[in-house]
């Protein structure tokens, strides 16, 4: 599951979703999420409404709903703990097919699922229609502080080179005879993970000292194809890429209304 | 796809909405804190050393270890990353990979960003930092040392997290179970994944002090902890 992760969730593409300013993005997806968080968990349809919202996005991006529930699965260690909260918690009871499940259970489960999903959902969205170095344009423009923006491009670069480095040592140690399977393998490359520290390091430093030579400064470069976007137009991409955020905040007022 | 996430990370619906806010707002004082007092500890020298934390701690979280039947835990890396590059330099290197995890990778839930970073980004980190100070003596006096203060650093910064979130989780949690289930499944199987952390980091911090022992930052400066504003200003010179 290493090798290749750093770009595994990007999927290129040119629809209006892939085209939109990274900034509005972030923005877009953190402040849906909040929307989705704040909503009282027992106002069902509202969940209902924002699952529509992100077909609705994933629709425009091209990004096929079964791609997203595949890599839903991720979130499997949390549904096994929000089907066991009806079973352990206490409080009134109710009986479904039979079974003795807590209200309060079944409400707290729920909650998680249905919050956990539509939040993982929303990251997957992002995460494929932006590239990560996208990802780093917009926390730029969107005035994060200069060391973290270098800090995070070095990291991105380097993780590369670690699993690559990684990469080598595997072979080197299977050419040498070396049988890995399963817990071994892990036992081994905890061994090994010292001189895969000083390995990566030592190309690193060559890496950053070959970047410095060649002029750079620890800002992300703008790209040459995007030229400075007038006023107008800028509110336009704002406006349009907050749109689902609009929609998500009138479910939530609805929903806050009517809990 | 394993298990990763359920070392710590929180998906979103497990704390309350009002309980996220607050603890995004300890998250942005204590990274602000931390930017501000990284600025000195980073030169031209120090950047790719940090970058390269970020990115090990990040590919180590990739690697499980298998704790209990369905459970497996990853490495956090705070006391790792203070013990290499600095306290400072090392909370922001783990918000950073909590940031990117989260947007890039979607694990942990982002209005839970906040509370995550301040369990394994300033809380671990602080107090793995805290028992790698203390031990300093005994890290200073050779490589056996400083793995057992490694060992001991990591080990606490694991367990130190796993009760911030029993803490998050005492004032707004919002799933079904108590506290005192949460905190017994938590710092139980924290104490395990702790002891995985502590070996690895020892590992790591061994292997570097063998090969490269001036890239240790809690070794770098042996004066007493008063000279340390002097000696960031005398290091930032040299960039």
């Amino acid at each position: 599951m290493s090798a290749g992760h750093a770009t595994l969730l990007h999927r290129p593409g040119g629809s209006p979703v892939h085209l939109a300013a990274p900034e509005v993005k972030i923005v877009a997806a953190f402040l849906t999420v909040l929307c989705v968080v704040a909503t009282p968990r027992h106002v069902f349809w509202a969940f209902g409404g924002y699952l529509l919202l992100l077909f609705g996005v994933s629709a425009v991006a091209g990004v096929p709903a079964r791609w997203v529930a595949k890599r839903l699965l991720i979130e499997v260690p949390f549904v096994v703990l929000a089907l066991l909260l009806p079973f352990t918690a206490g409080g009134e009871q109710v009986a479904v097919l039979g079974l003795p499940l807590s209200v309060e259970g079944l409400l707290a489960g729920w909650n998680i699922l249905a919050k956990g999903t539509l939040g993982l959902a929303t990251s997957l969205l992002l995460a494929a229609t932006t590239a990560p170095n996208d990802l780093l344009l917009g926390m730029q423009r969107l005035r994060t502080p200069q060391l973290i923006i270098t800090i995070s491009s070095l990291m991105l670069r380097y993780v590369e080179l670690i699993v690559a480095e990684a990469g080598r040592m595997r072979i080197a140690r299977i050419s040498r005879g070396h049988d890995p399977r399963f817990l071994w393998q892990a036992g081994a490359t905890a061994r090994s993970v010292g001189s895969l520290f000083i390995r990566s390091y030592e190309r690193g430093e060559r890496v950053h000292l070959a970047m410095l030579a060649r002029g750079w400064t620890g800002t992300m470069p703008e790209a040459q194809r995007r030229r400075p976007a007038p006023a107008w137009s800028r509110t336009r991409t704002w406006l349009l890429g907050l749109s689902p955020v609009g929609t998500s905040a009138v479910l939530l007022g609805v929903a806050l209304w009517t809990a | 796809m394993s298990t990763t996430t359920v070392a710590l990370h929180m998906s979103d619906g497990l704390l309350n909405a009002p309980t996220s806010l607050l603890f995004g707002a300890v998250a942005i004082i204590g990274v602000g804190v931390a930017l501000t007092r990284a600025r000195s500890d980073l030169d031209d020298r120090a950047a790719p050393m940090a970058g390269l934390v970020a990115a090990f701690v990040f590919a180590a979280q990739m690697i499980n270890f298998p704790v209990l039947p369905g459970v497996s835990g990853h490495l956090l890396g705070g006391a790792l990353a203070a013990i290499l590059a600095g306290p400072w330099v090392g909370a922001l290197c783990v918000s950073i990979v909590l940031v990117v995890q989260a947007f890039l990778f979607a694990d942990g839930g982002l209005t839970m960003l906040g509370a995550n970073i301040t369990n394994m980004a300033l809380i671990g980190t602080a107090l793995g930092y805290l028992v790698a100070l203390a031990m300093r003596p005994i890290a200073a006096r050779g490589r056996s040392g400083l793995m057992a203060t490694a060992f001991v650093a990591g080990f606490v910064n694991t367990v130190a997290a796993s009760l911030g979130f029993v803490l998050e989780y005492a004032i707004g949690g919002a799933a079904g179970y108590s506290v005192v289930t949460a905190a017994l499944a938590m710092v139980g199987v924290h104490s395990l994944i702790g002891l995985g952390e502590g070996i690895i980091t020892a590992l790591t911090v061994g292997a570097v002090a063998g090969a490269r022992p001036d890239l240790i930052h809690l070794l770098r400066r042996r004066r007493p902890l008063a000279d340390d504003a002097a000696g960031e200003a005398t290091m930032e010179g040299t960039s």
